[in-house]
């Protein structure tokens, strides 16, 4: 019953927002608020209505009804009932639906926001959220149904049905398969919805972009109005790329966080447009430039996003192998060449009003780096893109298909990094209009003697290795001249309001949050580059096999496999765990447990390291081989991963960089909008 | 001409880009084969970089954990990803390919730990370079397994 309540829900919210996407577009054009206010009401349904169909799929989920062949994949008897909860999307069509449901609160956040100024942009925006709605739950209703119940029909044969076909009888397991032990993990649990929390959030600022290409509103509105959102979108979206990092680094036991695996670059490609996006709007909003440009970078991130959702989602990508092979891949396709050409077609239409306002005359102004910043990050871009397309191409024009790995992104990349390193140091010290090589030295000449003194230390206590002494004179370099923007500010303010240096620093922050929450983003991704220069240059490993009292020797490093036991787990699992004594320099520093988890229900075997951490270094502890009969020992792999603790270091500073520049109070833009929606209240009880 | 310099200066950075890609490019391209294919090209792949993929024959799986050794053997299956749908899908090809002897097969050395998903008919995708021994060294090791996505239901359903 709860299924097929499920599925009418989703039906009935599909029927619902299709009525929404005709009674804005109508309402649009024979100017009738009615149908506009109708269109408001239906979108605004839209929420409790899918949180229902959720809810019932999460009730079906924790009272494990595996007649439901979603039930049966993803969840089994002797799981716990919060994984039960989680693995709503632990399998594609309880994703889907997730994704639908946050694409409904998020247009239902949109469409409740004070309208006054804006209304024109309103039924648009609820077109494109629709639309976007509409065609996940489609999705969901044609191809992947999770509310699709096991039959067998009269031949014999199992399938899943919404409509079962005469005849069948109901299928009803005794135990479902259980959700797959990889996703079993605190970081897996939260990594998926972060991710899709920021590719849905950015579906907000693209809708109003078309918005106000349709409506011919092309000036700065919608960018001021979607400023937060294009924040948050980031912020997660982020955090997202960074916990699936942490995931991979704790849960699949190849001592790294990052591979350029097709599927991770598919959510990193969003990521560059949207940081590319960020930067860039902040010219339109001060020199009235590259209007055009950004109407560009916020259509690419939504296509990026829906194809992002794709690659993650189909499944497709885990092997090399495959592009779409699952029902739902020529859908997708479709879907985004059908939105992608929509919205270039409305951009050419309203070319001529989005002309810059200004013309850019210096190379080294604060605009033209600006400008040099999204050129570098889109063509990151499309390193990436050719990377994971290359395969079809190389097929498409020699029949032979070749594939490029990790080096391939290493080699290409690193420059790019590198010069976007030296862009952070610089761009924050030019100036707005024009910018001379002398005035952008004077500012620059202490930060980079300073960096180059550090750097020189690192030389002789540290490391030789060249391109490790140019990441770290890169990252004295942005800290330095950040922190000395900071001084500056403060300082100036100290003086001019008589204020202690620390109420200066601040009240200098609370008063241009976007800015210096931006310098704070900018420092914690520099103390990112420390970890990752620590770990992807300066890993070192060994393995051996070693019976208990023996060690393994790696750096500083004195290992002491001390005991191994084999036991069963709370859920089932066989847990083998070994328990090592680690020493630095013969000074007992940590215990580390690592351990096997064997599956039975899914065979399957889960390497869970023993992580000794430190900001100087990883010790990270694999358990490879151990058979209790027999004597030959445990074998284990060791890494020391020098640094990589400042890559999760880092990520927390971001956090707080992005909370300073997205926090909604003192914003003097909202405080305006709030006055003059005051105003026109006031105006409009007069009349 | 103000706008000449920002147009110099971006072609610049253009070509400079293209030149990345082309030459990364160049140097981490990994022919992608088949079992069926390396066997038929053995002599001109010998040293290059390659990416084979094939079905994990179950059997012939061995692992020295003193030296973290690992070989077995690869059964073909077809590289072309329309000729497996055609043939029922990943799970069907490989246990087609596991099921048939007659298959060509391939030798598969790798160092390092042994995997978790390592089985019988998981498809492994291997990166690494042919042996003039004909043994495929593998730097890294991809598997996957349909299998426990795509599995048959199990026998006790009961009817309500």
């Amino acid at each position: 019953m709860l299924a097929q309540f499920g599925y009418g829900i989703l039906l009935i919210t599909f029927l619902l927002s299709l009525y929404a996407i005709a009674a804005a577009v109508h309402g649009y054009f024979t100017q009738s608020t009615r149908a506009i206010e109708s269109a408001r009401r239906s979108m605004l349904l839209t929420f409790p209505l899918i949180s229902l169909a959720a809810a019932s799929l999460i009730l079906l989920l924790v009272q494990g009804d595996y007649n439901v062949q979603f039930v049966y994949e993803v969840t089994s008897r002797s799981m716990p009932t919060y994984l039960k909860i989680t693995a709503w999307w632990g399998g594609q069509a309880g994703s889907l639906l997730f994704w639908s449901w946050l694409m409904s609160a998020f247009a239902t956040a949109a469409t409740l926001r004070k309208w006054d100024r804006d209304i024109e942009f309103l039924p648009w925006v609820i077109v494109v959220a629709s639309v976007t709605l509409a065609f996940f739950l489609a999705l969901n209703i044609l191809f992947e149904d999770p509310f699709a119940r096991l039959y067998q029909t009269f031949d014999g044969s199992i399938a899943a049905y919404q409509f079962a076909p005469a005849g069948a009888t109901p299928v009803v397991p005794a135990d479902g398969r259980g959700l797959n032990p990889l996703l079993r993990h605190p970081g897996m649990i939260i990594h998926p919805p972060l991710l899709y929390l920021g590719f849905v959030s950015y579906v907000i600022p693209f809708a109003f972009a078309i918005a106000a290409l349709i409506t011919g509103r092309t000036d700065d509105r919608w960018i001021r109005l979607t400023r937060r959102w294009s924040l948050w979108a980031w912020l997660f979206l982020s955090f997202g790329l960074v916990l699936g990092g942490r995931w991979a680094y704790d849960v699949l036991g190849w001592g790294g966080y990052w591979g350029w695996d097709p599927v991770e670059i598919a959510a990193f490609m969003p990521w560059l447009t949207g940081t590319a996006f960020l930067h860039s709007v902040m010219i339109q909003e001060k020199r009235g430039m590259l209007k055009q440009w950004n109407m560009v970078l916020i259509i690419l991130t939504y296509a990026l996003v829906i194809f992002g959702t794709f690659l993650t989602r189909s499944g497709v990508l885990s092997s090399v192998h495959a592009f779409a092979q699952s029902a739902i891949g020529p859908s997708f396709f479709v879907f985004i060449g059908a939105t992608f050409v929509t919205s270039i077609a409305l951009l050419l239409h309203r070319w001529n009003d989005l002309r810059a306002e200004a013309e850019m005359k210096s190379l080294l102004s604060r605009e033209a780096l600006f400008l040099l910043n999204n050129l570098l990050f889109m063509s990151v871009l499309v390193v990436c893109f050719w990377g994971v397309i290359f395969p079809l191409i190389s097929e498409l024009f020699t029949g032979q298909k070749v594939t490029v790995g990790p080096p391939f992104y290493e080699r290409a990349n690193s420059p790019l990094f590198a010069a976007l390193m030296l862009l952070m140091g610089i761009a924050p010290l030019s100036a707005w209009g024009h910018s001379t090589m002398q005035t952008l030295g004077r500012a620059l000449w202490k930060p980079a003697i300073a960096a180059g003194l550090g750097t020189v230390a690192i030389y002789f206590t540290y490391t030789t290795h060249i391109i490790a002494l140019i990441g770290f004179f890169l990252v004295f370099f942005v800290i330095l001249v950040t922190l000395y923007e900071f001084w500056r500010g403060a300082r100036a303010r100290q003086r001019a309001q008589n204020e202690h240096f620390f109420t200066a620093l601040s009240r200098l922050t609370g008063r241009n949050r976007r800015r210096y929450g931006g310098y704070i983003i900018h420092i914690s991704m520099m103390l990112m580059a420390i970890g990752i220069l620590g770990i992807e240059l300066f890993q070192s490993e060994t393995q051996g096999t070693v019976q208990v009292g023996e060690s393994l020797n790696l750096q500083h490093y004195q290992l002491v496999y001390e005991d191994i036991a084999r036991f069963t787990g709370p859920d089932g699992r066989e847990v083998t765990r070994a328990v090592i004594q680690v020493y630095k320099d013969g000074q007992p520093v940590a215990e580390l447990h690592p351990r096997t988890d064997y599956y039975w229900e899914a065979q399957q075997n889960m390497t869970i390291p023993g992580v000794r951490s430190t900001l100087a270094d990883d010790v990270y502890v694999l358990l490879v081989d151990w058979e209790p009969a027999s004597a030959i020992g445990a074998t284990f792999k060791v890494y020391v991963n020098p640094l990589v603790n400042w890559l999760w270091l880092g990520s927390f500073l971001f956090l707080a960089g992005v909370v300073v520049a997205a926090w909604p109070d003192k914003d003097p833009e909202s405080v305006t909008a709030r006055a003059r929606a005051r105003g026109a209240r006031q105006i409009s009880a007069a009349d | 001409m103000g706008n000449s310099k920002f147009i110099i200066g971006g072609a610049l950075i253009l070509a400079a880009v293209a030149y990345l890609i082309v030459s990364s490019t160049q140097q981490a391209a990994e022919y992608f084969l088949t079992v069926d294919e390396i066997n038929a090209q053995r002599d001109s792949v010998l040293d290059r970089s390659l990416r084979l993929s094939g079905a994990v024959l179950g059997d012939t799986i061995q692992y020295d954990p003193q030296t973290l050794t690992l070989t077995f053997e690869v059964a073909h299956v077809p590289g072309d990803n329309a000729d497996i749908e055609a043939q029922g899908g990943l799970a069907a090809v490989l246990h087609a390919a596991v099921s048939d002897p007659a298959r060509a097969r391939i030798k598969v050395v790798y160092v390092g730990p042994m995997p978790d998903l390592l089985r019988s008919e998981a498809q492994a995708i291997m990166t690494g370079r042919l042996g003039a021994d004909g043994i495929f060294y593998a730097e890294e090791l991809l598997l996957k397994c349909p299998t426990k996505y795509e599995e048959a239901l199990p026998e006790q359903a009961s009817n309500p």
